[in-house]
């Protein structure tokens, strides 16, 4: 077990590195924001199964116990993905100012 | 590993495809998307340190809430009972608001980017070579039993041929995790969080309706498997009989204490969600933000089970019929119209893949960033290991996909398998937890603990359990007792060695062990941190005190 000898160098090396890292880092200022995939395909879906919904048939009703299940399932997930929109529209990504960028 | 029965061929229609197309397509569009913001290697790894506490909270619990899970969880429901419930509000939740409340200081102010590597700056190399070769073996596989399952799951519902099923899944996992890394899987587990509940809910609730509530379950169930079925702890005293094969004594220690604790807290794949957060404030909430639907998700995975064992009696009952797991496969075949059902498809689909994204993310973290890095290929530019990475995840997946099919002929091997990696995080809690509260614990304790517990662990669980030298009722029985093998005899090991080899000098530890603070830990709080929802400790003991009044009317 000799692990003590250069334990101290190495560590103090890898916090630097990630800071230095950190700094050079893009994913604040570039990446999209997953409130829009979200709302989007919520939105998508929620539309789709509505209408499912809305032209069930009798026996759609039947096998959900007599609860049109795709219209309230529809329109809660229209209601979600409508919410993620409204929710991004209100307080949108405020992207931290980019130094350098070299690109 | 699932054995789902014939005629569970589910009437999927146009409608159901479409909604599975759109999700695939998603999918592949958050990598593309997530590409660019992929610069440095902490961007691959832990997306730059970057996201929102709601974010990489939502991840945490969506990592967690596979597929295997989801299925395993109602298919306990069926076969114990309410009893099911302590694997969330006594095996989850104490171990979620520890680890964000005590040891996320350490770990996020440590600036370490892996659990292994916290060993590497506590213990020394050692203990850090030994689990990150543990680990990066045991996700790899654990990846590859997943896509096993999958497939499986696919051929009986859909009636896909499993290579059809292993490639297809494996390949946009690859896809999205090679052009995006840890984003894009975080993202697409934030997705599948909604996808899955918009399908187990509806389920829920037609379920409860056709079986006439609560009472209606409570009723029918009692009467057949008796009253304690329906209760939390009645028939867990030491020496009585119960569904579970384990007392109260194991079930705290066991289950509350080393084996969640051991999850929950040493887990890379899970803590690597948290490690992702933009500030330490973040990253103290990211467990504690998922401990909440943590603690509700039993409504909606547990109680399902129990409305399929009233619907189908005979459920677990005969070698060929219908089995525990095919509980909730068997209630989207009976209960949901086209529509709701492609939506429930694509949700299991969804949690299988986030399932496998999240032990393949976490892998290609640590082959490449402790293992190639720092043992094989040091000092290299930084863009040299992000194509690393980019290439070790497609490796990752392509042995993940060849396990899947070595899975499929050697299903019972396979099973065993996961018990036993699930042994490996004990003996690794039992190493951080005295590594982090007792300072003289020498860099040798940390080694031999973690080699010494994962030893124990496997002994008890194929020798004195599967060869009969100990009499343990159930499986999960046993896995209660081995973790708390693991961690005794870890401890011990640990203690003992201690006395006799050397300790790091005090300054070297600086943030690594309690009581002592890390630079990190001293950079202001973020903006609005301080509100007062925002802090830590009213989320956590929030999380607690909610998961023990969950507890009571079971209890009574």
């Amino acid at each position: 077990m000799n692990d003590n000898s250069t334990e101290k160098p190495a560590a103090q090396q890898v916090a630097t590195n990630v800071e230095e890292l950190e700094r050079r880092s893009r994913t604040a200022a570039r990446l999209f924001d997953v409130r829009r995939i979200i709302g989007g395909l919520f939105v998508v879906y929620g539309v789709l199964v509505t209408l499912a919904g809305v032209f069930a048939s009798d026996e759609d009703l039947k096998k959900a116990q007599d609860i049109n299940i795709n219209l309230w399932t529809g329109l809660a997930m229209l209601l979600l993905g409508l919410g993620f929109l409204l929710w991004l529209r209100l307080s949108p990504t405020i992207p931290p100012p980019a130094p350098e960028d070299e690109e | 590993m699932l054995h789902l029965a014939e005629g569970l061929r589910l009437p999927t229609n146009g409608l159901d495809y479409t909604l599975l197309g759109i999700y695939f397509a998603v999918v592949l569009g958050i990598g593309f998307a997530a590409r660019r913001s992929v610069k440095t290697s902490l961007d691959f790894f832990l997306s730059g340190r970057s996201l929102p506490a709601w974010i990489t909270g939502l991840a945490f619990v969506a990592a967690n809430l596979g597929a295997t899970e989801i299925l395993g969880m109602a298919a306990n429901g069926a076969q114990y009972g309410v009893y099911t419930v302590h694997w969330y509000w006594i095996g989850a939740i104490p171990a979620m608001v520890f680890l964000g409340l005590v040891m996320m200081p350490f770990y996020y102010g440590s600036k370490v980017r892996s659990v292994p590597e916290f060993l590497l700056h506590r213990f020394g190399p050692s203990s850090h070579l030994l689990s990150s070769i543990i680990f990066a073996v045991s996700s790899v596989l654990i990846a590859g039993v997943n896509l096993y399952a999958l497939a499986l799951v696919l051929k009986a519902l859909l009636g896909w041929e499993l290579w059809i099923s292993i490639v297809v899944a494996g390949f946009f996992v690859l896809a999205y995790i090679t052009l995006g890394g840890l984003s894009s899987a975080i993202y697409t587990e934030v997705l599948q969080f909604f996808v899955i509940l918009a399908a187990l809910i509806p389920l829920t609730v037609v379920g409860l309706k056709r079986v006439g509530g609560w009472g209606g379950i409570s009723d029918t169930l009692s009467g057949e498997k008796g009253g304690a079925f329906m209760t939390a702890w009645d028939g867990t005293g030491i020496g009585s009989a119960n569904p579970l094969g384990a007392n109260w004594l194991t079930i705290v220690l066991g289950l509350g204490f080393v084996m969640s604790f051991g999850y929950w807290t040493t887990n890379f794949a899970e803590v690597q969600r948290a490690l992702s957060a933009k500030n330490l404030s973040a990253a103290k909430r990211t467990p504690l933000i998922a401990a909440f639907p943590k603690i509700f998700i039993p409504a909606v995975v547990v109680i399902p089970g129990l409305i399929a064992l009233v619907m189908e009696p005979t459920l677990g009952k005969h070698e060929d019929g219908l089995q525990y797991n095919d509980a909730i496969p068997v209630l989207m075949r009976d209960l949901l119209p086209n529509g709701v059902l492609g939506i429930a498809v694509t949700g299991l689909l969804a949690a299988f893949m986030a399932g496998m994204a999240a032990n393949i993310s976490s892998f290609n973290t640590v082959f490449t960033n402790d293992i190639w890095a720092a043992y094989l290929k040091k000092d290299q530019p930084d863009e040299y290991y992000v194509r690393t990475a980019r290439w070790v995840t497609v490796v990752g997946v392509l042995i993940g996909m060849g396990t899947a099919f070595i899975a499929s002929s050697f299903s019972n091997i396979m099973n065993y398998l996961q018990t036993l990696f699930s042994f490996f995080n004990v003996p690794l809690f039992v190493v951080f937890i005295i590594g982090m509260f007792w300072k003289k614990t020498t860099p040798a304790a940390g080694f031999w603990g973690l080699l010494s517990g994962t030893a124990g662990a496997m002994v008890n669980y194929f020798w004195f359990y599967k060869h009969g030298v100990i009499d343990i009722p159930s499986d999960q029985g046993a896995n209660f007792v081995s973790s708390i093998v693991a961690f005794v005899l870890g401890a011990a090991v640990m203690v003992v060695v201690t006395l006799f080899t050397r300790s790091k000098p005090v300054e070297e530890l600086a943030g690594l062990v309690y009581g002592t603070r890390s630079p990190g830990a001293e950079e202001p709080p973020g903006e609005g941190d301080d509100a007062w929802y925002r802090r830590p400790a009213l989320l956590g003991w929030g999380a607690v005190i909610l998961a023990a009044l969950c507890y009571i009317p079971f209890s009574f």
